[in-house]
């Protein structure tokens, strides 16, 4: 392959918290009201969860260390907001794997075209 | 939870999913062949598949795919519905011969056959990404970034 072994290693270094960080419902459900509500404090994202502010500040702090979002003072509070470029880094992996299915459905495609 | 909760947490998210989208041409019955049985899958994946596709069934084989000869395959299937659905699970990234995967959480592969103008629409999912632990998607991003993204061609044809 073209990059080199180094280059590769990096990234596996720079992924993992990433995905540790993701591996966890309350999480990815965080991660999902940020995309869509946009930036928002800690007190409106305990609302209707169900989890501790405490925990959910535990989490948030959890999904910051992994570079996923940031937090940031908007008069006198404090909001939460999402770190676009991290998560396209950790999309990136998928579309790796997704790479592989595209191989797969190309030869699937010869597969059954050239022998009806 | 409320309401809202609820439909952050179902929304999919876009680690734990892929989605591909291509139209073949030829028709469902050929495409369902190619799909749901062993030996068809094998050729076209690369596997060399030993057994028959049936609901519960675990069929395994060696992969035939240059570099990783060495790469034990293991589908377990989850649901046939003939020429229409067909659904298997098994291990990403399962590469090392000397490791045991079966504690695992496992991702879910569907094929969706649909008559579409010309010939057949196929969709592929692959889901559950979020589930696999961390250790094995590192291993995976290493394997795919020195292997098969190479033999990529015409990726962009078929990306919906």
């Amino acid at each position: 392959m073209s990059r080199s072994r180094g280059a590769a290693a990096l990234k596996v270094t720079e992924a993992v918290p990433v995905f540790a960080a993701l591996g966890d419902a309350t999480r990815l459900s965080l991660l999902g009201r940020l995309s869509v509500e946009g930036p928002a404090s800690i007190t409106r994202l305990t609302e209707g969860t169900g989890v501790t502010r405490q925990a959910i500040t535990r989490h948030l702090y959890a999904l910051g260390d992994a570079g996923l979002v940031r937090n940031a003072r908007r008069g006198r509070e404090r909001v939460w907001e999402l770190n676009l470029k991290r998560l396209q880094e950790a999309k990136r992996c998928l579309d790796q794997i997704a790479a592989q299915w595209d191989a797969a459905a190309d030869r699937l495609k010869a597969f059954v075209e050239e022998d009806p | 939870m409320t309401a809202q909760a609820k439909k952050a947490e179902d929304r999919p998210s876009s680690t734990d999913r892929i989605e591909r989208k291509v139209v073949l041409r030829a028709s469902r019955s050929r495409v369902w062949r190619a799909i749901a049985t062993a030996d068809e899958f094998g050729a076209w994946f690369r596997v060399n598949l030993e057994g028959v596709f049936a609901e519960g069934a675990t069929v395994r084989g060696r992969i035939t795919h240059p570099g990783y000869e060495h790469v034990m395959l293991e589908m377990k299937v989850e649901r046939i519905e003939p020429e229409r659905y067909f659904s298997y699970r098994w291990h990403p990234y399962a590469i090392d011969p000397a490791v045991d995967y079966s504690a695992e959480p496992t991702t879910l592969v569907e094929f969706t056959l649909q008559d579409t103008e010309g010939g057949t629409a196929l969709t592929i999912v692959e889901s559950g990404f979020d589930r696999i632990p961390l250790a094995r998607r590192a291993e995976a991003f290493r394997m795919n970034d020195q292997g098969w993204a190479g033999e990529i061609k015409n990726i962009e044809r078929y990306v919906s």
